[in-house]
């Protein structure tokens, strides 16, 4: 059996009495970018401090290239980079030096340090900011230098907790192509939390979580497939009264969320026309399109990746 | 044990301290302010009650209070850094990795001495104000009785700063304990004209023999002017409260960090 960078078996985590992992397993493979998919609330920071060894989990069994984490810390920290929500650098510091203090904390000789800084920099196009004081530089250069900071013990496994949040679109885009690179060159196995479905759509595996526990698994594609080729999406004043009508008639499977109803299955656009002249009067808009990780979201939850009167804050006591 | 990070550790502390203006300002200014308002405000109706301390001026009294105060509140307050840290994400970052848990507090801690002892001796440029001139042994021992206090005190604080959830908590705990270890030190008043009640307190104040161990240390090689404890047992006391505190900074740091965000 090949050894996996992560393998969690039934895994629950509990807060007192509050459940934050609910019997979650999950299985990430070599070289992999594999994505948890949820809102904030679902358990995905909680999953992160586990496999960073914050965290003693309530149940179950967690292995990071064979390691338990609560047995083998220190082989764990050796085999894993991580990046949290929160930037681990220091502002009056410049990235040189915030580098530096990180490198001894992994107990990394000054050849090995200079090596690693040699090949990281040009890969996330920091070499010309080494000695630029921190608090001076933008947002999304920031993350890249966290991102050095997690990898400079090359670690065969990276965490990423959700890096994208707070950039702006064109330091997202940079910090996907740095993140591509480095898969390239370096074949780095990553786990990506992550709340954007656009995130999510560029990982080769996902698991989507929702209240602690895994709603499904699968790549984005099996994932979308599932939910039919097309999905029609009617917005209307009374939902519910029109999907109970459509079901009836057309005989096709619906779903309602929010405002909105949403008719699935291979042959939904062509319920266009009749269900405009059977209920055209309640419907506000139609739209068909092919289905988004938000509507697989939607479909195994039955709700929303971002609506409103979900648990927004992980709470942590 | 590794503790590789400790060197680098330690640099962090200070050069976040020296490129932080504000504190270094606030650091220098404040107990200077104290020293010069309570020294000229009580010049005149302040005699020491032994005939050998009469001459005594208030504002040479206050000096060693002064310099332990510098060191307590330097040392304690760089420690405020590790309650930031928990928020900024450093914190997370540094257990995350391999480095052993004794360096994290070890780091951080001999920073603060450093810095502690610093400004120790910033305020010490300023002795020849009180008319007293000490010797260069004397200027020696001020400064590693000044090392010892500051070292139990920065490793105090790491305690406290580990388990507080926000910097207003720790400043509140730290005033708390703070400003009556240093009122009851023996460094506003002598201990001697004092009553019972209080001298007890004193007596049982680790910050006593630190600001008593310095005023005597003034003096050297000559005996001080006024009573004072015993000298080597005063230092022992402050050499044995800053290796209690540092074993209790360890276990602490051993245990996990309450709430991440």
């Amino acid at each position: 059996m090949p050894v996996h960078p992560v393998h969690i078996d039934d895994l629950t985590h509990r807060y007192g009495s509050r459940t934050a992992l609910d019997t979650i397993s999950l299985t990430v493979s070599q070289g992999s970018f594999y994505g948890l998919l949820g809102p904030n609330g679902s358990g995905k920071t909680t999953l992160f401090r586990i496999l960073a060894t914050l965290l003693n989990p309530s149940e179950g069994s967690v292995r990071i290239f064979g390691a338990d984490p609560l047995m083998h810390p220190a082989r764990v920290r050796q085999h894993t980079g991580i990046v949290f929500q929160g930037v681990a650098l220091d502002d009056e510091l410049t990235v040189l030096e915030n580098l530096r203090t990180h490198a001894s904390l992994y107990g990394l000789r000054r050849s090995t340090f200079q090596k690693r800084l040699a090949r990281l920099l040009p890969l996330f196009g920091l070499e010309e900011r080494l000695h630029e004081r921190t608090e001076r530089l933008s947002g999304g250069l920031k993350r890249r230098v966290d991102l050095v900071r997690g990898l400079l013990h090359a670690p065969p496994l990276l965490l990423l907790d959700e890096p994208a949040t707070g950039l702006d679109p064109a330091a997202r885009q940079a910090l996907r192509e740095a993140i591509d690179r480095l898969r390239r060159q370096e074949g780095t196995t990553i786990v990506l939390a992550t709340h954007l479905m656009e995130e999510a759509d560029r990982c080769d595996y996902l698991a989507i979580l929702d209240r602690g526990r895994v709603a499904a698994q699968g790549t984005p594609d099996s994932l979308k497939q599932a939910v039919g080729e097309e999905t029609l999406w009617i917005e209307c004043d009374d939902p519910q009264d029109l999907a109970e009508r459509i079901a009836k008639q057309f005989n096709v499977s619906t779903q309602v969320i929010g405002t909105r109803v949403q008719l699935s299955g291979p042959d939904a656009h062509d319920l266009l026309s009749p269900v405009y002249e059977t209920a055209g009067e309640n419907i506000r808009s139609v739209t068909i399109r092919r289905p988004t990780l938000e509507d697989v979201f939607m479909m195994h939850t039955g709700h929303g990746l971002h609506e409103n009167g979900l648990p927004v804050e992980e709470e942590i006591s | 044990m590794k503790m590789h990070a400790v060197p680098a550790l330690w640099r962090r502390e200070l050069v976040k301290f020296v490129r932080d203006t504000n504190r270094v300002a606030g650091a220098v200014l404040q107990p200077l302010a104290v020293w010069l308002l309570l020294g000229f405000g009580f010049r005149d109706s302040f005699r020491l009650p032994t005939p050998a301390g009469m001459d005594v001026p208030y504002l040479e009294f206050l000096f060693p209070g002064m310099m332990a105060l510098v060191a307590l509140f330097t040392s304690i307050f760089s420690t405020i850094s590790i309650v930031e840290e928990r928020h900024s994400g450093f914190l997370q970052a540094a257990l995350a990795t391999p480095v052993h848990r004794s360096s994290l507090v070890l780091g951080p801690v001999l920073g603060s001495t450093t810095l502690a002892v610093g400004q120790g001796l910033l305020f010490f440029a300023l002795i020849p104000l009180t008319g007293h001139t000490p010797s260069l042994p004397a200027l020696a021992l001020m400064t590693g009785i000044l090392a010892l206090v500051a070292f139990g005190f920065a490793a105090l604080g790491v305690v406290i700063a580990w388990q507080s959830r926000t910097t207003r908590g720790f400043h509140a705990v730290m005033n708390l304990c703070l400003i009556p270890l240093w009122v009851l030190s023996g460094a506003f008043f002598p201990i001697e004209g004092a009553p019972g009640a209080l001298q007890w307190a004193i007596r049982f104040n680790p910050v006593s023999y630190g600001v008593d161990a310095l005023r005597t240390a003034m003096y050297w090689p000559q005996n001080p002017p006024m009573d004072a404890f015993s000298f080597v047992p005063s230092i022992a006391v402050t050499g044995l409260f800053a290796a209690v505190m540092l074993v209790l900074a360890v276990r602490t740091a051993g245990k996990p960090v309450r709430e991440f965000r």
